[in-house]
């Protein structure tokens, strides 16, 4: 370790533990590489996010790297938002029926009156 | 469609503290302590202000003039040692001690009769726990050998036991000690491990020939003892109220000079009127002449009137912290000052100890009464409430397993957050029962108190580390192995 040093028991072990042997070429090596790339996380609303769900650069929507509208979907099927969506488990299975791509069909989508 | 999280590192638990000029981090719950340099430093103090991504700590460092590599190496150093943490991060749980722990020490309840009548005393004041009625009073020889046996076998592997010697007053029971010891010498060389003792006392009843027997088998001595005459007699009293202070002080100065193979040590209980740590720690260094002196607040329900209220729990500490800043000035110099409560406190940040139980109390260490009842440690001998078998049936597993869960860190929820954890585990399992009748119920009543002690001695432990960094290897050796 560098930038920390180690002062007690503990903390010797700790920097034992992730200290790569000096004798590991290859360790050495990879030092410097980026880290390895991390696994794809898979739809939900913890750990991933969409870019264009608000607004542009410009404070626009015309910006979007996503168009508006497909957003719909990130609150309907895949993580169910019912402050946005009708219910599609139980009460509007068909809501998305005549929508079947969001940004061309979006159209179709109509308000429900519970 | 969704992009990948960006990477996003918040700071680790750590407490903070500097020993002259250089910053140190006693990372929680590791309990180890190291010491970062100006560019470390600088990701800790982005990090005070919450949540900071990977990119903008590397362009961080590297306006400060740091390489892309050395900047990410210093980052994977911070993340190895749980400094930084990335999103999403859960700690794993804490281990659970083996189911059979090896014994190591024996606390041996000679009798529970004592020939002084001091107030605030657990064992017979007014927040006992012990339930003595119908038990014998003194303990026999067949219950201390079987207690012997008992921690021989119990020890496994250990290659060194000890017994502790306890009361009532121990000495009031000094034959069956003699014999004990004799006993306990022979069965260790048979089981090939070494054993040591150690007594605590009112010394009341310390004789030359006494003296001369704990000397030569090498028996440590704590001697209970308040400080100068007016102070130590306010509490510590005979049945008809005299003072024992001039009773004792030429008994223990006696075993001072005359007990040569082992430090004697005066421990000192802190009451509501006995809080003037200094010149306690004075009389009974330099006056008396113990080697070490160490103080604790008293174990009572806080309507007591020896109870300590916050005040004065606030003049203690001020006075302790005096007291350490001498201990650091000796240290500095090499030199081994008395005050034990930081020595003590050193040794365990030395070695980085992470505790799931506040001390060895019914795993490592049980107390054994007269009547060969099993408990937690002396403070609960004698009670059925707290009984864990008895020396003749063995422990009873389940009322041990029940103690060691209740007593666990896991399961004390105020302490997951404390950063003084790993040394404090929510503090003494009797304190704990006598103030909130649980003895798993987290010390609340001190919190501030041991946070701010700790604190003291991460402070003496960094300079120590900084300026005297030999001092700290006579740490080296662990009390307990």
């Amino acid at each position: 370790m560098k930038h920390l040093r180690p002062v007690n028991r503990k903390a010797r072990r700790i920097d034992e533990i992730i200290s790569p042997p000096a004798q590991d070429v290859e360790a050495l090596q990879n030092r410097n590489n980026p880290a390895p790339q991390r696994p794809h996380f898979p739809m939900g609303c913890a750990l991933s996010f969409s870019p264009g769900w608000e607004v542009d650069s410009a404070g626009g929507t015309a910006g979007l790297c996503q168009p508006v509208e497909r957003d719909i979907y990130d609150c309907y099927v895949t993580c169910f938002w019912p402050a946005q969506v009708p219910d599609h488990l139980n009460n509007y299975p068909d809501w998305a029926s005549k929508c079947a791509t969001a940004t061309k069909d979006w159209r179709n989508l109509d308000l429900v009156f519970p | 469609m969704i992009a990948e999280a960006t990477r996003t590192y918040r700071a680790g638990e750590y407490h903070e503290f500097e020993g002259r000029g250089r910053r140190f981090l006693y990372l929680v719950p590791a309990g180890a302590i190291f010491e970062v340099d100006e560019f470390a430093g600088t990701i800790i103090d982005r990090l005070a202000d919450g949540e900071a991504s990977h990119d903008e700590l590397i362009d961080g460092l590297a306006a400060k003039g740091m390489s892309i590599g050395d900047a990410e190496e210093l980052v994977a150093e911070l993340l190895g040692s749980r400094t930084l943490l990335a999103a999403g991060f859960k700690p794993e749980a804490v281990q659970e001690a083996p189911a059979v722990f090896p014994m190591q020490t024996l606390v041996m309840n000679l009798t529970n009769q004592c020939n002084l009548s001091c107030q605030y005393c657990y064992e017979f004041g007014a927040d006992k726990v012990a339930t003595p009625d119908g038990k014998p009073k003194f303990m026999e020889m067949d219950t201390a050998k079987a207690s012997v046996d008992f921690l021989m076998e119990q020890s496994a592997g250990r290659r060194t036991v000890h017994i502790t010697f306890f009361g009532g007053e121990t000495l009031m029971n000094f034959p069956l000690l003699r014999e004990v010891v004799g006993y306990a010498n022979q069965r260790a060389a048979e089981f090939g491990k070494s054993i040591d003792y150690s007594l605590t006392t009112n010394a009341t009843l310390i004789t030359p020939q006494i003296i001369e027997f704990l000397s030569e088998n090498r028996i440590g001595v704590t001697v209970s003892m308040d400080g100068p005459k007016e102070l130590h007699d306010k509490l510590r009293v005979f049945s008809n109220g005299m003072g024992s202070y001039d009773m004792i002080a030429p008994r223990v100065k006696a075993l001072i000079a005359g007990h040569r193979t082992r430090p004697i040590v005066a421990r000192v209980t802190l009451t509501s009127n006995v809080t003037d740590v200094i010149r306690i720690y004075r009389h009974l260094k330099e006056d008396m002449g113990f080697h070490e002196v160490g103080f604790a607040p008293v174990t009572s329900t806080p309507n007591q009137l020896y109870s300590i209220q916050d005040a004065g729990m606030d003049t203690v500490l001020g006075q302790f912290k005096q007291l350490a800043d001498e201990y650091l000035e000796y240290a500095l110099r090499g030199e081994m000052h008395g005050f034990t409560n930081v020595s003590d406190t050193i040794a365990e940040l030395y070695q980085g100890v992470n505790k799931s139980q506040p001390c060895g109390a019914g795993l490592g260490l049980m107390g054994v009464g007269p009547s060969g009842d099993i408990a937690p440690c002396h403070r609960f001998v004698d009670s059925d409430t707290h009984a864990l078998g008895n020396i003749k049936t063995g422990i009873d597993r389940e009322k041990q397993q029940e103690f060691l869960t209740r007593g666990h860190i896991n399961n004390k929820y105020e302490c997951s957050t404390c950063w003084a954890r790993p040394l404090c585990a929510g503090g003494c399992h009797h304190e704990a029962y006598v103030r909130y009748g649980n003895t798993g119920h987290p010390n609340l009543h001190y919190c501030d108190w041991i946070r701010e002690w700790t604190d003291t001695c991460l402070r003496i432990f960094g300079t120590l580390d900084a300026q005297n960094p030999q001092f700290l290897e006579t740490f080296a050796e662990r009390k307990a192995l």
